[in-house]
This record gives structure tokens, C-alpha cells and sequence, in this order.
């Protein structure tokens, strides 16, 4: 592939990941989005911290909020900051990405099933040590 | 602090005379062969054009050498354990049980690793971008530095045979048998370090073959139109990006128990052995399809090729791979389910592991109809794949068997396991990589394989497999638990006669592959294929000569349909006129460079030194891998220009050699 | 088979002339697309990684051995100051790679120094937060909790500091190389790394520090 050939991609069908598709005057709308992420990832940064602590929310919900806001803050970094976009130019970055969700799921959330199935099942380490004495 | 850290004389088993004869005479033979090499002045050829190639091809050829090299170490193990079972009947045998442990663990942490993962990723270096009709991989430079990681990985294990110890643990070093309190010594250190080193490279390769079938095609390559061997790499490849960082993170969660004193799986302070058992077998069952998916690959060119008929089913067999491949990561607590897990957990993976047969079933129905009504030519390629269709299916059946959980219960641990296991990897993965061993080696070299020798090869490994295996099936039932060192059941002894047997008749078939290698290259001349197309093929590597040039196509293909290669061979036969000759042009190929090397230089050292805990050499290490990575990203010219005349001279000289038998038949 | 056969395989003589030619015809993509994707896929290993780390963590978290939990042990306050500091650096980190996008070379090394100013405050804080638990005697050796927080938290951070290394090394490589293209390549794969090592660390603080701390 010679370097010539090697543009920033305009009219390909492929975009390199974290490429943006910049018409015109580029700067100045390239500004504008890292801009917006940089307000809205602040406020549900700010949002995570505040609901921590303020009591605003039914405190068992806690937790179920903070997830809520940490995965809109994720979305927020991959479309502002890393220009995933759901275009056709962008597929493949977003396939890879669904794949790695799902396998990181999969470890995490089948991780934590099994282990606690486990420990469910085993005898508590006080009677453990109570019938070796 | 001492300098050199924990090592020391004591290191060389001087006592031990089996391991002390072994490495004495690999050692010997080394230096011979280096010996050689310089004094007859090939160093410089073989620096320039194969250390420091970044060429795919010679790449492949490295790592299949390298599988087979190490194919022998771990068969001496094989050996070595099937002759101690077969006499240790109420004796000691001639292995105490610290050698005996160190040689199962070797003898699987070497199979995996550094034989059967290799080979595959050798074959599918070689084969991928000539099938996908490109010059090379995306990257090709940190395709070497891949291949040298993993040599530096089998180096250190190798290693371990005259300086310390080999880990004792089994090919998983489950804790707390591999903390530091019960394995004090280094043996658990070579396993953890060289699976870090090596695992870096396999996780490059992963992400290379990756982009390169997902960006790099030739035009009109469309995914439905890729060869299946494209397709079950880029499953396998997305496995290994999936699977590998869970391998390093457990890895290293055991390496800083060992090392700085931590908690993840020690008995005190709340550590967890169940959480390793966990992280260890949510990358080991992907592993498995890791490489039984590129075997599959290769038989669904190999039964095409052969039976003449295009792969019956080619979208089915795309679906049953793809879902294998997501499937993979949803059963892997199979692999424990009789350590503690409940009735509810343990029900849905068994569910998870019988569906995984589905597609695989899918898979075999679809070679049989392949082969169904076609003209069969029985070259040895598709002896290993008949023999691989019979013995998978047995693995598969019994595979199902453990996968229900009330027999795990009765199975689990015993030898009916080990049969299950070898009978799925050797008739699967191994037959599949000889198989593509003996299909590309003509498009590698330009000359076939000796066709008697390696028929000879395949009936002793194949009727050696069942004399090996099958007795440890019944060894399994009558209750004989693996991995033991001596025994006392007088009923169990003549079924392993008969296994130390079979492992005979397998080492006779191995004895066959060298004498058809060094027969097949003695009579190069007369074995040579000058069409570049020995199979009658249907994929596009075979459209190039045989070695192919360095830059592989000419011109890139321009792909029309599936089977792009055979499509084009007939319909220009229909129009009964050659090709013109295509107007040439200048291209580019990625310099040779010498980081792969260099790097993997001072990963042997930074290894070596985490192992015995040498510090100083240990940051040497590190510091000399991070400084040839900056030398390399300071480099100016990264590719060699072709000139146009060039590559017309190359290309016609092909052209020549294809046309010369055509005007011999002609007059 | 026809004797013509053995040469009209040679399919080629159709291909299209030029390689951009070739690639609108569903060819090779170009450089620029395909080594970014294959960052992009490396990073998706990487989080693949960190949640083996995460899964142990979230195993391990009530394994204190008796010792303190989150609770007790962690500052918040300096868990959003090291927040504020990597977002901000990841804002930077844009900024760069658009200078880079219009070829300024000044405003690129303004951005980047900004970007490694504040990755190095990250970087700080969290040391001094390690220090601190360390000298008190909660090291990652005191329990299994802390041994997976350790880890965790400093494999981010180790992260973070490879990325200040390869972030000198592209300030330097544009002084030395200018705007080449390879150079440029190299840039778009150091701000996927930086903006990932964001999407981390906010899965960190929510998980490792929030969640620790809420009523």
C-alpha cells in the first residue's frame, strides 16, 4: 500500500476507528464534538458522584444508578471522544465492539454466577476448621 | 542480593541422570547444527533470509518447523510415561514421581502450546493472505515478533530440562499446589513466564490475522465468496483475542502470589483456588476451539479439493462456525463440574456443551455430502481426513457423554477423560494440521511429499491412535484415575501394555514422516510440480507459482465467486484461450527486519531472569525489548520497491513453466 | 482436461489498474483503515483483560481476612480530582489529534503536553493513594480485597504509564518526522489507547470507589 494512497478516508467505504467523517470546515466542528462530550461526560461523572452520597435516590437503587450512568457515560466517551458512530462506514468497529461487550459479559457476569454458586455449596471455612480439630 | 539470584550449580540436575543425558544431547546436537551453519557459511543466507524475514510465508514455514520439532519433545514424554505405566505395577518403574510429574506437565503444556497451537497458526500464516488473494498480512512485522515470542516461549520450557525444573503441577497449574508454599521451586515460574512471553505472541497473531481477513481482500472477495479456511481462522482468531488476555490476567494474578506476596488463590487471607479453576477454564474451553477450528478449515478444503465438488453446504458451515465460536464461551464450567457447583449451574452447562455438538454434527454431515457422489482421490491429504471424520466423532460422542453432568461425576479425573481429550485433539487438531502439512507443502516448496511414506505415516498413526487410546477408555471404567506414577490393580496392566504399544506403532509413524521428508527432499527433482497447481485446486494460492514470489500475485486477483480459482481455470478452458499476459507493475514488499528477532532476544533474557529472580537483568531485558521497539518506529524505509521489469520476470518465468507441459502435450 | 487450462488460470489480467482503483472495488482497505482497526481490536483484548481483573475483584471484594474494606480505606476526594484530571486529559488528547488532522505542529505539542501534564497528575495522585494505604499497612498483602484492588486499580495505572511513554515518544517522533503518514497512524492508535484508558477508568470508579462507598 503506498503512503500516498494513505489519506484520511473520505469517500471509502471503511473508517478507520476513531476517524471522523469531517465535511468542510473540519476544526471547528471536530472542536464542537469533543466539546459536547467533554460537558455531558462531566456531568454524569458529577451525577455518579452526587447520587453517591445525597441520598436523592432510594438508597437500594443506589447501585443500579450508578451502573445506569457509568454505561450512558461509556456511550457517551465511544461516540464524542472515539467517533463510533452506527453508520455503514463504521460496521466493522462497531461489530468488533458488540463482540468484545458480549464476551466481557459473558466472563464477568458468568464469573460471578458461578462463584457465588459455589461458595452457596461449600461448608463455611468456621466448620471446616471445626471438624479438622 | 545475590547477582545471579537463585541460581546456581545446584541448578543442573547432575543427579537426575535421564533429564542430565537429554539436554546433554540436545545441547550437542544445537551446537552442531550451529557449528555447521557457520562453518559452512550459510549464517549469513539464513540471517537475511529467514530470521529477519517478515515474508508470511517464511514465517508459516518457521512455525510448522517449530511445531514439529517440539512435536518430538513432547512425544518423548508421551513415550516416557507410557513405558513407566506399562512396568510400574506394584514398582516404583524407572521414574521416581518429582520426574514423573514434571514429564506429564511438559508433556501437555508442550502439546498445547507450543505443538498444536504453532502448527495451525503456521498453516494459517502460510495459506491466509495467498487465499484471500493479498501480498501479505496487515502487519508484517509484528508477525514476526510474534513467532519469535512463541519460540522464546518454547526455549525457556525446553530450558527447564537442564537448568532447575519443570513445573509439577499438571498442564494448569492449579493452586494452591502451584503457590509458592507447596511449589518452592522454579518449575511453576518457567510454565507461568514462558506462557506470558509466548501468550503475547499469540494474541499479535490474533489481532493480525484478524484485520487481515476482515480489511485485506482482494477485490470481489466478499465474505461469502471466502475460502472456509478463511473463515474458521477469523473464528479462531477472535477467539484468541477473546480468550488470551483472560489466560495473561490469570497468569499473572498466580505470578504476583508467587512473586510479591499477594492473595488472589492462597488458603490464608481470604484468597480463592476457585477463582482461578474459573478464569483458567473461561480461556481453556475456548482454547479448544481455538484450535479445532482451523482444523476444520483444512478438512473442508482438503475433502473438496479431493472429491472434485465444491463444499456442500459452504452457509451452513459458515453459521455452524461462527456459532461455535460464540458458543465456545458459554460452556466452560464443564471442565469443573464436580467441584462444588450446584445442581442449577451445572445443568445449564451441560445443556450449553451437548448444544455446541450441534454445529460441529453440522459440520461432519456437510464433508460427508461433499464427498457424497464425487470422485474421491485418495492422496494422503484426504487419508488424514477420512481418519480424522471416524476418530472425531468417537472424541465427540464421548465428549457428550461428559458433558452430562451425573457421568462427569463417575468419569471426571480418570483415564477415560485422557482418552477423551487425545481422541478429539490428536484425531482432530493433529490430523488436521498433517493433513494441511502434506496439502500445502508442494505450493511451500515446489515438490510434493514422497506419496508412499506418507501413506505408510498415516496408517501407523492412525491404528497406532487406537491401540494408544482406546484400552485407556476401558482404563477410565475400571477406575484408573490419571497422572499415576505407579499403581497396584494387576487388571489394569494389560490394557497398558497394549497403550505403551500403540504409542510404538505411533512413534513408527512419526519415524515415517522424517524419512518422507528427508526422502521427499533427497528426490526433489523428480517429485518437483512446475504447474504451481499439483491438486487440481479450486482456491486462489494455487492460480500462483509454487514457491510463490515474494509479493505472491502479480497482480491481485479479481475474485468472481466462490472457489475464485477453479471458476477461472474452467471458464477460461471453456473459452479455450490462455490469458494475456496483464500489464505489470511496480510494487512494494515490507523490508526484512531484524525486531522480531532482537526482541524475542531479550525476552529470553527478561524471562530467564524473572524465573531465577535476577533482577538487574530482568530491567536489562525489558529496557532492551522497549529500546528495539523505538529504533523500529524511528526507521525511514519500511518497504522494498519491485520494479515493474522485475516482477515481468518473475511472473513470466511462471508463465513459461505452466505453458511448457501444455505445448509438450500439444505436439 | 484442456491443454489451455494449464495457463488460462492465471486470473489477473482483468485486475483493476491502479490500487485506489481497486479499492472501490471492494479491495485491500487502506493503510490509514486497517491499522486503526487493528488498534481498535488490541484494545478490545485489553478490555477483555481488564474484566478477568474485574470479575476477580468483584469475587474477592468481601474477602477482607478481617482487615478494613472501601469503606474505610478509600478518599474520594482524590478519586474525583484523578477523575477530573483524565477527563480533561482525554479532551486534550482530542484536541491533539485534530491539530494533527490540520497539520498544526504547535498546537499538536501544546494539546499533547496539556494531555501528559494531566495523565501525570493521574498518575501521581494514584501513587500517592497506594503510598498511603501501603505505609498504613494495608498493602495488597493484607487480604485477598486488597490484593485484587492493587491490581485492578494498578494495572490501569501501569496503563496509563506506558501510555505517558509512547505519548514522549510521538512528541518527539513529530519533531523529528513531521506529519508523516506513519506518524499520523500512530497518532490515531495513541488516542484510541488514551480515550479507552478513560472508558476504564470509569467503569473503575464506579465499581471500585462509588459502589464501596454507598449507604
Amino acid at each position: 500500500m503506498s503512503e500516498a494512497s494513505d489519506r484520511l478516508a473520505g469517500a471509502e467505504l471503511n473508517l478507520a476507528p476513531g476517524d471522523e467523517q469531517l465535511d468542510g470546515n473540519g476544526v471547528a466542528v471536530g472542536v464542537r464534538g469533543y466539546v459536547i462530550g467533554l460537558v455531558l461526560a462531566a456531568g454524569l461523572t458529577a451525577a455518579s458522584f452526587y447520587f453517591c452520597f445525597s441520598g436523592l435516590i432510594y438508597a437500594p437503587a443506589v447501585p443500579a444508578a450508578l451502573i445506569a450512568l457509568a454505561v450512558a457515560q461509556m456511550g457517551v466517551h465511544l461516540v464524542f471522544f472515539l467517533h463510533l458512530t452506527t453508520g455503514p462506514d463504521n460496521t466493522n468497529n462497531a461489530l468488533a465492539l458488540a463482540f468484545g461487550v458480549l464476551i466481557v459479559t459473558l466472563v464477568i457476569g458468568g464469573s460471578l454466577w458461578i462463584m457465588a454458586n459455589l461458595s452457596h455449596n461449600m461448608l463455611p471455612m468456621s466448620r471446616v476448621l471445626e471438624m479438622q480439630r | 542480593m545475590k547477582l545471579l539470584g537463585r541460581l546456581g550449580w545446584d541448578a543442573l540436575p547432575l543427579d537426575q541422570p535421564i533429564p542430565m543425558i537429554a539436554s546433554a544431547t540436545v545441547a550437542a546436537a544445537i551446537l552442531a547444527v550451529l557449528a555447521w551453519v557457520v562453518i559452512r557459511g550459510r549464517f549469513p543466507y539464513l540471517w537475511r533470509e529467514w530470521l529477519t524475514s517478515v515474508d508470511h510465508k517464511r514465517i508459516g514455514v518457521m512455525y510448522t518447523l517449530l511445531a514439529m520439532v517440539m512435536l518430538l519433545r513432547g512425544f518423548s514424554d508421551a513415550l516416557m510415561m507410557r513405558s513407566q505405566q506399562a512396568i510400574a505395577l506394584h514398582s516404583q518403574g524407572y521414574m521416581p514421581p518429582e520426574h514423573y510429574d514434571q514429564v506429564f506437565s511438559a508433556h501437555g503444556t508442550i502439546m498445547i502450546f507450543f505443538v498444536a497451537m504453532p502448527f495451525l497458526i503456521g498453516l494459517m500464516n502460510f495459506v491466509l493472505p495467498l487465499q484471500l488473494g493479498v501480498r501479505d498480512v496487515a502487519f508484517p512485522t509484528l508477525n514476526s515478533v510474534s513467532f519469535w515470542l512463541t519460540a522464546t516461549g518454547a526455549l525457556l520450557v525446553n530450558l527447564s530440562l537442564g537448568i532447575g525444573e519443570f513445573a509439577r503441577t499438571g498442564w494448569l497449574p492449579y493452586p494452591p499446589l502451584s503457590e509458592l508454599k507447596y511449589s518452592p521451586g522454579v518449575g511453576v515460574d518457567y510454565y507461568l513466564w514462558s506462557l506470558q512471553i509466548s501468550g503475547i505472541g499469540t494474541l499479535l497473531t490474533g489481532i493480525n490475522f484478524t484485520t487481515t481477513i476482515l480489511k485485506l481482500r482482494a477485490p470481489g472477495m466478499t465474505y461469502l465468496r471466502m475460502p472456509m479456511f478463511c473463515w474458521t481462522s477469523l473464528a479462531s482468531s477472535l477467539l484468541i483475542i477473546a480468550a488470551f488476555p483472560i489466560l495473561t490476567a490469570t497468569l499473572a494474578m498466580l505470578i504476583l502470589d508467587r512473586y510479591l506476596g499477594f492473595h488472589f488463590f492462597t488458603n490464608e487471607a481470604g484468597g480463592n483456588v476457585m477463582m482461578f479453576v474459573n478464569l483458567i477454564w473461561a480461556w481453556g474451553h475456548p482454547e479448544v476451539y481455538i484450535l479445532i477450528l482451523p482444523a476444520f478449515g483444512i478438512f473442508s478444503e482438503v475433502v473438496s479439493t479431493f472429491s472434485g465438488k465444491p463444499l456442500f453446504g459452504y452457509r451452513s458451515m459458515v453459521i455452524a462456525t461462527m456459532a461455535i465460536c460464540v458458543l465456545s464461551f458459554m460452556v466452560w464450567l464443564h471442565h469443573f463440574f464436580t467441584m462444588g457447583a450446584g445442581a442449577d449451574v451445572n445443568a445449564v452447562f451441560g445443556v450449553m456443551s451437548m448444544i455446541i455438538a450441534v454445529p460441529t454434527g453440522v459440520k461432519v454431515f456437510n464433508w460427508l455430502f461433499t464427498m457424497y457422489g464425487g470422485r474421491i482421490r485418495f492422496e494422503t491429504p484426504i487419508l488424514w481426513a477420512i481418519g480424522f471424520m471416524v476418530t472425531f466423532v468417537i472424541g465427540g460422542m464421548t465428549g457428550v457423554l461428559l458433558a452430562a453432568p451425573p457421568a462427569d461425576f463417575v468419569l471426571h479425573n480418570s483415564l477415560f477423560l485422557v482418552a477423551h481429550f487425545h481422541n478429539v485433539i490428536i484425531g482432530g487438531v493433529l490430523f488436521g494440521a498433517f493433513a494441511g502439512y502434506e496439502y500445502w507443502f508442494p505450493k511451500a516448496f515446489g515438490f510434493r511429499l514422497h506419496r508412499g511414506l506418507g501413506k505408510a505415516a498415516f496408517w501407523c498413526w492412525f491404528v497406532g491412535f487406537y491401540l494408544a487410546f482406546t484400552p485407556l477408555y476401558v482404563l477410565g471404567l475400571e477406575g484408573m484415575t490419571r497422572r499415576m506414577q505407579h499403581y497396584d490393580v494387576p487388571a489394569w496392566r494389560p490394557w497398558l501394555l497394549v497403550a505403551a504399544v500403540g504409542a510404538a506403532v505411533i512413534l513408527a509413524g512419526i519415524v515415517c514422516q522424517i524419512a518422507e521428508l528427508a526422502v521427499s527432499i533427497a528426490r526433489r527433482e523428480t517429485l518437483r510440480d512446475v504447474t504451481g497447481d499439483p491438486w487440481d485446486g479450486r482456491t486462489l494460492e494455487w492460480s500462483t507459482a509454487s514457491p510463490p514470489p515474494a509479493f505472491n500475485f502479480a497482480i491481485l486477483p479479481k475474485v468472481r465467486g466462490r472457489d475464485a480459482y477453479w471458476a477461472a481455470k474452467h471458464g477460461a478452458q471453456e473459452q479455450q484461450a490462455p490469458s494475456s499476459e496483464p500489464a505489470y507493475e511496480a510494487l512494494e514488499t515490507p523490508r526484512n527486519s531484524a525486531t522480531g528477532f532482537v526482541c524475542a532476544f531479550f525476552a529470553t533474557l527478561m524471562g530467564f531472569a524473572l524465573i531465577w529472580h535476577i533482577w538487574w537483568l530482568a530491567l536489562a531485558g525489558l529496557a532492551g525489548a522497549w529500546a528495539t521497539f523505538v529504533v523500529f518506529a524511528w526507521r525511514d524505509r519500511v518497504e522494498n520497491l519491485i520494479s515493474a521489469a522485475d516482477v515481468a520476470t518473475i511472473d513470466r518465468e511462471n508463465r513459461r513453466a505452466r505453458l511448457e507441459p501444455l505445448a509438450a502435450r500439444t505436439s | 482436461m484442456s491443454a489451455y487450462a494449464i495457463d488460462s488460470d492465471r486470473i489477473g489480467e482483468e485486475a483493476l489498474e491502479s490500487p485506489s482503483a481497486a479499492r472501490s472495488a471492494g479491495g485491500p482497505a487502506s493503510k490509514r483503515v486497517y491499522v486503526g482497526y487493528g488498534f481498535w481490536i488490541f484494545i478490545l483484548s485489553d478490555m477483555v483483560m481488564f474484566s478477568a481483573f474485574f470479575a476477580a475483584y468483584a469475587v474477592l471484594a468481601e474477602a477482607r481476612a478481617g482487615g478494613p474494606g472501601g469503606r474505610q480505606l478509600f478518599d474520594l476526594t482524590n478519586v474525583a480530582w484523578e477523575t477530573g484530571c483524565l477527563l480533561v486529559s482525554s479532551f486534550a488528547c482530542g484536541m491533539a489529534s485534530l491539530a494533527a488532522a490540520s497539520r498544526n505542529a504547535l498546537w499538536f505539542q501544546v494539546a499533547m503536553a496539556v494531555t501528559f501534564v494531566l495523565g501525570a497528575a493521574f498518575l501521581g495522585l494514584e501513587l500517592s493513594e497506594f503510598a498511603g494505604l501501603t505505609a498504613q499497612g494495608d498493602g495488597p498483602q493484607r487480604s485477598a480485597f486488597l490484593s485484587a484492588f492493587f491490581t485492578l486499580v494498578g494495572c490501569h495505572g501501569l496503563h496509563i504509564t506506558a501510555g505517558l511513554l509512547w505519548l514522549l515518544t510521538m512528541m518527539a517522533q513529530v519533531v523529528a518526522k513531521g506529519f508523516r503518514a506513519d506518524i499520523l497512524r500512530r497518532i490515531l492508535c495513541f488516542t484510541l489507547f488514551w480515550h479507552a484508558l478513560d472508558i476504564i477508568w470509569v467503569a473503575i470508579f464506579t465499581v471500585v470507589y462509588l459502589m464501596e462507598k454507598t449507604p
